[in-house]
């Protein structure tokens, strides 16, 4: 084995007999192969016919369409401060049947979007009268209670405490109405004989957004 | 499914239902079947948005649903599959094969049912029949009854088929008190699987509608814009018969036609046109009689073929005899002989011819890449199986060290294996065979992943190319709309030459130069994917045989 130089000689047996000669040994990779190596054989041009055109048409003519159907979800985008020129034109484009029914016959019942509450804020303002006049008549009950207790000396300390009392009450209110809000909403999920006329789907429903954090 | 093919539903998802839909759609694929919480939890899209893209996906038939897997009760599963989002790659060719088999009416119908997933005859008859009698001249229209007459035909040839039945009935029956699960035994198998088009009786049932009238123009004039809303509103809420009946197109079909089709055109190539229609006669004989997965069509008798001939080829029937004793020598096996009986008993054999399609798309590849002689070498290992280094350079009459260079470099790329067989069991160098051998069907998959790869860089780059000229694409469309209001209301040809104007000169060049590249991009999309059906149908038909 000897003499045979640097590297080949390493070997125990005759590598000739595998068809690996001397100078034979195709040279060795250094470093990884480029990104964008030299193409060396140039790729054949496309085909090139009234069929392939027209089949180009016809794809460039499905895209376009599939994107102004309302299949096309988009994200709820947040609201440009100016109204561009171009959404002008942009918006003439979309095709007018934007409210799609699907049939919900062959979609699960859990997707129906949700109903909208439109009672909601008139409830909201009455259950909020109704507290506060009662959380006033107990405030003034739970007073004079405490007045006929005990007449305390310390009474600038109790009107403090009072006023703590009133605020932190207050508060609770205001949780105790958020509750409420999405109670209201957990009822109203799946009702099974609401009928969507689609006029919602594709607005933005931020609603939707807030009240399903709880998931 | 592979990180490729994710990677093109994705693009393709985007392309079509937009970014929220994509973002469900390869959350689904890459996590299997989920329920519509967990989906809401992982992906963060507001619940609005998600309902909203599974209706899409589902309208589409891109995501099946199902009961859940934990018995009756639990949430409903909704999964997706890379085959039906990669369909729409093929959509173009859809359309264009039912043009040539159907006419505009045909090419209508299909378009419209790819581009909603699925709806009733009715309704797909009328926006058919109002498309068609908007492209005709002023005065005549569409009469429904030809286009339901079109979609009567295209279902009876199995092009459409009817949606398979909501799996509704199922949850609602086991909703009643069901007898109590023995513990220990499995919960009765609900049926999971996804209920498949075929299944059911009726799926090529055309149903009786009760349609008359004729297609509607419609009016482009604003005024008269709520009285057809009004008109609209009646039409919609009269009944057909059809309601609850949603067709879609059977893809399936298609690629059987496909299949066909490119096995006529490879006879065509390879011998000549009159052998191609003599194949193309066997295969429309044997349409109606043949599984669509046998391995071969039914044995037909030269006599039988001799009938069925069109007559205007005027083959003569020893003329015959002797094409199909060519056919039958022809190395691409596209016809076989099965008897002697009759004639002689002739049948075509797909999986052969699907075979040898894709080992010439292979070979050509590597022509392609790496140049004739290394094409030598793989067609070499191809028909040897197994050689040994030195056989190769011998055989293949190569130069050893270029040789070498090329084993290695195909090597390299997989597209051909090395197998060792040691004489000893160290797998001492000196004592083992180096065998270098070419397997068709790994390197088909191989090869199908890279066209994946192709296609997803293709379309990467068109909307690289599109985003980087969007203002110019913005501004072109604003001129274009312009003028067409400026048409509308009768401007003066000055006004509309002005208004042309506003495009400058190196604009209308730059604007030129991407219509090129969009169209060159686009084009090479559609083509790959015909290499991509190829390949795909050789790796199905494997599956079948095997």
């Amino acid at each position: 084995m000897a003499g045979k130089g640097r590297g080949v000689g390493a070997f125990t047996f005759n590598i000739e007999a595998l068809g690996i000669g001397r100078g034979s040994m195709p040279e060795a990779r250094a470093g990884p192969t480029p990104l964008f190596p030299n193409t060396e054989f140039k790729p054949v041009p496309l085909k090139d016919g009234e069929e392939e055109d027209y089949m180009l048409a016809l794809k460039q003519e499905m895209r376009g369409t599939m994107q102004r159907l309302p299949h096309n979800i988009k994200a709820h985008a947040n609201k440009a401060e100016v109204e561009r020129y171009t959404e002008r034109y942009l918006k003439q484009k979309q095709l007018d049947d934007t409210n799609w029914i699907p049939d919900w016959n062959f979609l699960p019942k859990e997707l129906m979007p949700q109903k909208k509450k439109v009672v909601k804020p008139v409830k909201k303002k009455k259950a909020v009268k109704i507290s506060r006049k009662e959380s006033d008549a107990m405030l003034t009950k739970l007073d004079e209670l405490e007045k006929k207790d005990d007449g305390n000396p310390e009474k600038s300390d109790d009107e403090a405490e009072k006023k703590k009392g009133n605020e932190g009450e207050e508060e609770e209110e205001i949780e105790a109405e958020e509750y409420d809000e999405e109670d209201v909403e957990e009822e109203n999920d799946y009702i099974d004989s609401y009928f969507d006329n689609g006029e919602d789907f594709g607005a933005g429903s931020d609603e939707n957004i807030d009240g399903e954090g709880t998931y | 499914m592979t990180a490729q093919e994710v990677r093109l539903c994705g693009l393709l998802l985007q392309e079509h239902f937009g970014e929220v839909v994509e973002k469900v759609g390869t959350h689904l694929l890459k996590s299997g079947a989920q329920n519509l919480r967990t989906i809401l939890h992982e992906t963060g899209i507001s619940l609005d948005l998600v309902k909203k893209s599974l209706c899409v996906l589902v309208q589409h038939g891109a995501c099946v649903f199902s009961s859940g897997r934990k018995g009756p009760g639990s949430p409903t599963e909704y999964r997706t599959s890379c085959d039906r989002i990669l369909r729409i790659l093929r959509y173009p060719r859809y359309i264009y094969t039912a043009k040539t088999l159907y006419g505009d009416t045909g090419e209508l119908i299909i378009e419209e049912l790819l581009q909603r997933g699925h709806m009733t005859m009715s309704s797909t008859v009328k926006t058919v029949a109002d498309r068609l009698t908007q492209n005709m001249e002023d005065g005549r229209s569409m009469d429904y009854n030809e286009v339901s007459n079109s979609f009567s035909n295209l279902v009876e040839t199995h092009f459409l088929q009817r949606c398979p039945p909501p799996p509704r009935a199922g949850p609602k029956e086991s909703a009643t008190p069901a007898p109590p699960a023995i513990p220990g035994t499995p919960a009765a198998p609900v049926s999971n699987a996804p209920p498949t088009a075929e299944s059911f009786p009726d799926c090529y049932k055309v149903p009786h509608v009760t349609l008359t009238g004729r297609g509607k123009r419609q009016l482009s004039s604003e005024d008269v814009d709520d009285q057809r809303n009004a008109k609209k509103a009646k039409m919609d809420s009269e009944t057909h018969g059809d309601e609850g009946i949603c067709w879609q197109v059977n893809f399936e079909r298609f690629h059987l036609h496909f299949r066909d089709q490119a096995i006529i055109s490879a006879v065509a190539n390879k011998l000549d046109q009159t052998s191609s229609e003599i194949v193309r006669t066997m295969l429309r004989m044997s349409e109606v009689t043949t599984s669509p997965s046998a391995t071969c069509t039914k044995p037909l008798s030269a006599n039988e073929i001799f009938r069925s001939l069109p007559t205007n080829y005027n083959i003569l029937r020893p003329i015959l005899d002797q094409y199909l004793t060519l056919l039958v020598d022809d190395p691409m096996e596209f016809v076989g002989k099965a008897g002697e009986s009759g004639g002689g008993m002739y049948v075509v054999n797909m999986h052969r011819a699907l075979a040898n399609l894709a080992r010439a798309t292979l070979e050509s590849v590597v022509q392609e890449r790496f140049g004739s002689r290394s094409a030598r070498i793989f067609r070499l290992l191809l028909r040897k199986r197994h050689l040994e280094q030195k056989q190769v350079e011998d055989f293949a009459m190569i130069p050893a060290k270029e040789a070498k260079d090329m084993l290695y470099s195909l090597l390299s790329q997989n597209l051909v294996q090395l197998q060792e067989v040691p004489k000893t069991p160290d797998y001492a160098p000196s004592r083992t065979f180096y065998l270098y051998t070419v397997n068709q069907l790994p390197t088909s998959r191989m090869l199908l992943q890279n066209c994946y790869k192709t296609v997803a860089n293709l379309i990467e780059r068109r909307l690289y190319e599109s985003k980087e000229s969007k203002r110019l694409l913005e501004k072109s469309q604003r001129i274009e709309a312009i003028l067409a209001s400026l048409q509308a209301s009768g401007a003066e040809p000055e006004q509309l030459t002005e208004v042309e104007e506003m495009i400058t000169a190196p604009e209308k060049q730059q604007l030129d130069a991407l219509r090129l590249h969009i169209n060159k991009l686009d084009s090479a999309e559609n083509q790959v994917d015909e290499t991509i059906f190829l390949i795909e149908s050789y790796i199905t038909s494997t599956a079948t045989t095997s």
